[in-house]
């Protein structure tokens, strides 16, 4: 295909935004991994990061975890995607939007709620303790952070799995049901192999993110691991070395060649299909024998995942919970307390979070196409830049954003990191990698050929785009749409560094800031609460639209 | 001549119509919002027209923050428990100076001085730091109370204790500077061992410890006192207890340099120091102790009062010259001593018990001899007081362009010490129990 001029502009305009919002915030403080204490360049601080014990041992510790973590995830993911997309299950789409819940998990509350459950001294515990004389260490070390972050990020793979699934072209399946292949083997050789781009797209993610993870960890107080020593060591005070700094580099590294990996698994296989609309595998009626297991299945998977969120809502009606199975008493003087000021914090965190996430859906579709349609140079520069995204921790990103921006005026002398359109901007490009890889594996599966005959036809290159390749994109869009808001919703770590106003404050440092003190815990919950079902009405309301645009394009068909 | 001129003028201001007119007061603070909104509601009450924006950050993120936007300040006010994090402001220019005009105010609480004798930032409640434990969770393991923070490198206690890390945590900081200064530098750094040898889990958030407490995750937890105040306030089963070495140390408040509404930072000041502001110290969520004696009065049975307590007389005399001197040092060995070499301290402590346990039914001479081995193995240090406040120590962790070892590579030697005396402890301590059983 041609080069043309548009698609240059295109590119440019994406390096130039990844320039400004990533590379010379964070420039600014990961320099110093490269420099001695007299300034110079040096690559020591490298040398001293292979030569020490801790760093190494938290580097193989990451390693491990994650890899687990990309192993329970798809445990979780494949049965439950698998079922609501090939058979004719009844509440696919509740199962679909519940199994999305665990990533909206609310800083801090959600740690507690877990841990008022299978902790320690949790819930199961207890029980366990006194009726059985035993507990288990659900959530004792490594296993433990594998536990919670398989619970945690399974969506990931769950979102981009189905969306794949949904994609495959039927006449496959039957091609390979008239060859008489059926059942468990035409799902091995077929739709999973066909679905591969989405499981790919998901599992790196989910590796990325736990190789790439602070707070799980951290909240079950493992700290050896990587990502908890940079944060650790950037955020303690009066410790200005640059180890903190140089593990940032190679978390970075990490989330780079974890991505190209993910891309050598998938090249030179096409996953185009021509065929699309109301397409998808045919949804198989279940026998009743089959059925019952199968809700038996999705029952057991959600209620472990979902656990989480029934500890929460217990939490935030709770009076007192300590050291019992369950609170001593209820109450709704939570809600009470945080009603007045949550309205505030819900209309800035759909504002900041729904800005965030269409912003990363336009650049990842456009990065999507720029990488899979067209020759330029450099393009493959562009996907990995974006990904590296995600392995910026985020209070190097907000440090870096306030370095960056804070010396810069506005005619009135507030200081451009002061508005609220920064806090949009640092979501946006911490979240554009989760858009970016489901746009990518939509497009992956969308054959050129559709494209070729629309420009055969007399359309141009834009029209083309406009009618034919963002139509077909639509469910992976979507996808990467409610994966970069949900998430943005409960994000953190960057909004943390630069909320300066509490008339600016979304509902994470609303939390956060409740979270601080024992009499803020049933409130912070209360807010959590109030965020998940939020989000979680949202993300039904925006699959509820895509799903009835799909239905009627299918008829149109 | 200066200075005093800016005062006066600065207090001519604040008598006249700046009080009345003081407009938005930016506040960066690692208070919660338990303690920030009843003060902020009645400091606008208070001061017509004046409306307090507080910024929560923690500590560390607090002075970072002010640090990152010194080029283009908008915040008036940091507010804080820690006397090190304003030490570390003081020292990077980040403060003003301000005398209060307040009276009647007490010059000490405990024996340390409330205000800054540079006057760069000022008392407003005192804080002292203790022990919290979980009841319910004390019952159901049938555990002791503690009295004194010995009490806890007891073996009953083993596995149930929990502490913030002190690089982590302004005012776990200041509990093990406590200790040291109060026991001196290898004493205090063998208790802090001891304890350590029994804790659960070093949590990277102050509030993580209270957290842990309150829902029972964790026995016994060494805490600042209103964090435990502040938990009975909400209802949770917890106890709280001074020990003998222990310090009140002032929660400060100080106006940053250049601010953007020096006026209204001043009035919040003297509001905070006045008699309204000293009585809302006492509310359930905040429960400090107030620096104003004559507060007292107005307090609930059983409230601590420094002034009159006896436990709290005559306390240890906090340094922070010698805290502020030494902060990177300590709490860089704290966490490769301790917290990243915590199993094998664990395995070694965990074996001591036992020796102890198996020699309390059968003495023997040799094991004793071999079990005090291991202990002055595990309480090895490997730098000195002197050393822990040298420039070149220092320099590793400033960044200071003098030579000497890079941060990272004593960091290495300190680790590489600490997990071989800890083996070498484990060894001994494995042929006492042998010995004793």
């Amino acid at each position: 295909m041609r080069r043309s001029p548009g698609q240059v502009a295109l590119a440019a305009a994406i390096a130039l935004f990844l320039l400004l919002f990533l590379f010379v915030p964070v420039a600014t403080v990961v320099y110093v991994a490269f420099t001695d204490r007299a300034g110079g360049l040096t690559l020591v601080n490298f040398l001293d990061f292979a030569r020490t014990e801790l760093f190494v041992r938290s580097f193989w510790n990451s390693v491990y975890v994650s890899a687990m973590t990309v192993l329970w995830s798809s445990a979780f993911a494949l049965p439950l995607a698998y079922l609501t997309t090939r058979f004719e299950f009844r509440g696919a789409m509740l199962v679909q939007t519940l199994g999305f819940l665990p990533l909206i998990m609310p800083p801090f509350v959600g740690a507690v709620a877990m841990q008022l459950l299978f902790g320690r001294n949790g819930t199961v515990n207890l029980l366990l303790d006194e009726h059985l004389g035993f507990k288990i260490g659900l959530m004792e070390g490594l296993n433990g952070v594998i536990f919670l972050q398989a619970i945690h990020y399974f969506p990931f793979i769950l979102v981009n799995l189905s969306a794949a699934l949904r994609n495959i072209d039927r006449s496959m399946e039957e091609a390979a049901q008239n060859l008489g292949s059926h059942g468990l083997r035409l799902f091995r050789r077929i739709a999973l192999p066909l679905a591969m781009p989405g499981y790919v797209a998901g599992a790196s993610l989910v590796f990325v993110k736990v190789f790439d993870d602070i707070a799980s960890p951290l909240l079950l107080n493992v700290k050896e691991m990587l990502a908890p020593q940079a944060y650790l060591r950037i955020t303690s005070i009066g410790i200005d070395d640059p180890m903190g700094y140089v593990i940032s580099v190679v978390l970075i590294g990490v989330a780079v060649l974890t991505m190209w990996a993910s891309a050598q698994v998938l090249k030179g296989k096409d996953y185009a299909t021509t065929q699309r609309g109301g397409g998808g595998l045919a949804r198989r009626k279940l026998r009743p024998r089959e059925a019952v297991l199968a809700y038996a299945i999705v029952i057991l998977i959600l209620m472990l995942v979902l656990a989480p969120h029934l500890g929460l809502l217990l939490l935030s009606l709770a009076t007192v919970w300590s050291f019992s199975p369950l609170p001593d008493a209820y109450t709704l003087a939570h809600y009470a307390r945080v009603l007045g000021d949550s309205s505030l914090y819900i209309k800035n965190t759909l504002l900041y979070s729904g800005l965030a996430a269409l912003i990363d859906v336009a650049i990842g579709g456009a990065i999507a196409y720029l990488v899979l349609r067209t020759k330029l140079p450099g393009r493959q520069a562009l996907d990995w830049a974006a990904s590296a995204a995600l392995a910026v921790p985020g209070v190097v990103l907000g440090i870096g954003y306030l370095r960056a921006f804070y010396g810069v005026k506005l005619p009135d002398g507030t200081p451009l990191a002061a508005l609220w359109i920064v806090i949009v901007l640092a979501i946006a490009v911490r979240r554009l990698p989760y858009a970016l890889r489901a746009c990518y594996a939509a497009l992956q599966q969308i054959s050129v050929s559709l494209e070729e005959a629309a420009e055969n036809l007399g359309a141009t290159k834009a029209r083309t785009v406009r009618r034919i390749v963002i139509p077909l994109m639509t469910g992976g869009l979507l996808a990467g749409f409610i994966t970069s808001f949900a998430t943005a919703a409960v994000e953190l770590s960057a909004v943390l560094m630069l909320v300066q106003n509490n008339s600016d404050a979304p509902l994470a440092y609303g939390l956060y800031v409740l979270m601080q003190t024992p009499a803020g815990r049933g409130a912070g919950a209360a807010l959590g609460v109030i965020a998940v079902i939020i989000v979680a009405l949202c993300m039904a309301l925006s699959q509820l639209a895509a799903d009835r645009s799909q239905r009627a394009r299918g008829l149109e068909m | 001549m200066f200075r005093r001129s800016l005062v006066t003028l600065a207090a001519l201001l604040a008598s006249t119509a700046a009080f009345a007119q003081s407009g938005k007061v930016t506040v960066v603070t690692s208070f919660s919002k338990d303690v920030t909104d009843p003060l902020k509601k009645a400091f606008e009450k208070a001061v017509p027209g004046a409306v307090l924006e507080v910024q929560n950050r923690n500590t560390n993120a607090g002075v970072k923050f002010l640090e990152e936007t010194r080029s283009n300040n908008q915040v008036d006010l940091f507010w804080a428990s820690a006397p090190d994090a304003f030490e570390v402001l003081k020292a990077k220019k980040l403060l003003a100076a301000y005398k209060p005009k307040a009276t009647g105010i007490a010059e000490k609480v405990g024996s340390y001085p409330v205000n800054d004798k540079d006057g760069f930032y000022v008392g407003f409640a005192a804080s002292g730091y203790g022990i919290m434990w979980n009841e319910r969770y004390v019952k159901a393991n049938k555990l002791p109370t503690p009295k004194e923070w010995q009490d806890l490198a007891q073996a009953p206690y083993f596995d149930h204790v929990s502490i913030s890390a002190p690089s982590r945590s302004g005012t776990t900081h200041l509990t093990i500077e406590t200790v040291l200064q109060g026991e001196g530098w290898a004493k205090g750094w063998r208790t802090t061992k001891e304890i350590s040898g029994n804790l659960r889990q070093v949590t990277d958030r102050s509030f993580g410890v209270p957290e842990a407490v309150n829902s029972g995750q964790v026995g016994y937890g060494i805490v600042i006192d209103f964090f435990a105040f502040s938990s009975q306030g909400a209802g949770f089963p917890v106890k709280f207890v001074y020990p003998s070495v222990t310090t009140l140390v002032p929660a400060n408040i100080g106006i940053v340099a250049n601010a953007p509404n020096e006026a209204g930072a001043e009035a919040f000041v003297e509001y905070l120091l006045s008699p309204a502001g000293q009585e809302a110290l006492l509310e359930p969520t905040i429960r400090r102790l107030p620096v104003r004696p004559e507060t007292y009065a107005k307090a609930p049975a059983d409230y601590p009062n420094p002034f009159k307590d006896k436990n709290l007389q005559g306390l240890l005399t906090f340094n922070a010259e010698t805290s502020e001197g030494r902060t990177a040092v300590v709490d860089t060995l704290f966490d490769q001593l301790i917290t990243f070499q915590l199993e094998p301290l664990k395995a070694a402590t965990k074996t001591l018990h036992e020796v102890d346990a198996a020699l309390a039914k059968k003495p023997n001479a040799q094991a004793s001899a071999l079990a005090k081995e291991a202990r002055d193995l595990i309480a090895a240090m490997p730098v000195t007081d002197a050393q822990a406040a040298s420039p070149e120590l220092r320099a590793a962790f400033t960044g200071g362009k003098e030579k000497g070892a890079r941060q990272a590579e004593l960091e290495q030697q300190w680790a590489a010490f600490a997990k071989d005396n800890y083996a070498k402890a484990k060894a001994k301590a494995d042929e006492a129990l042998k010995l004793a059983r």
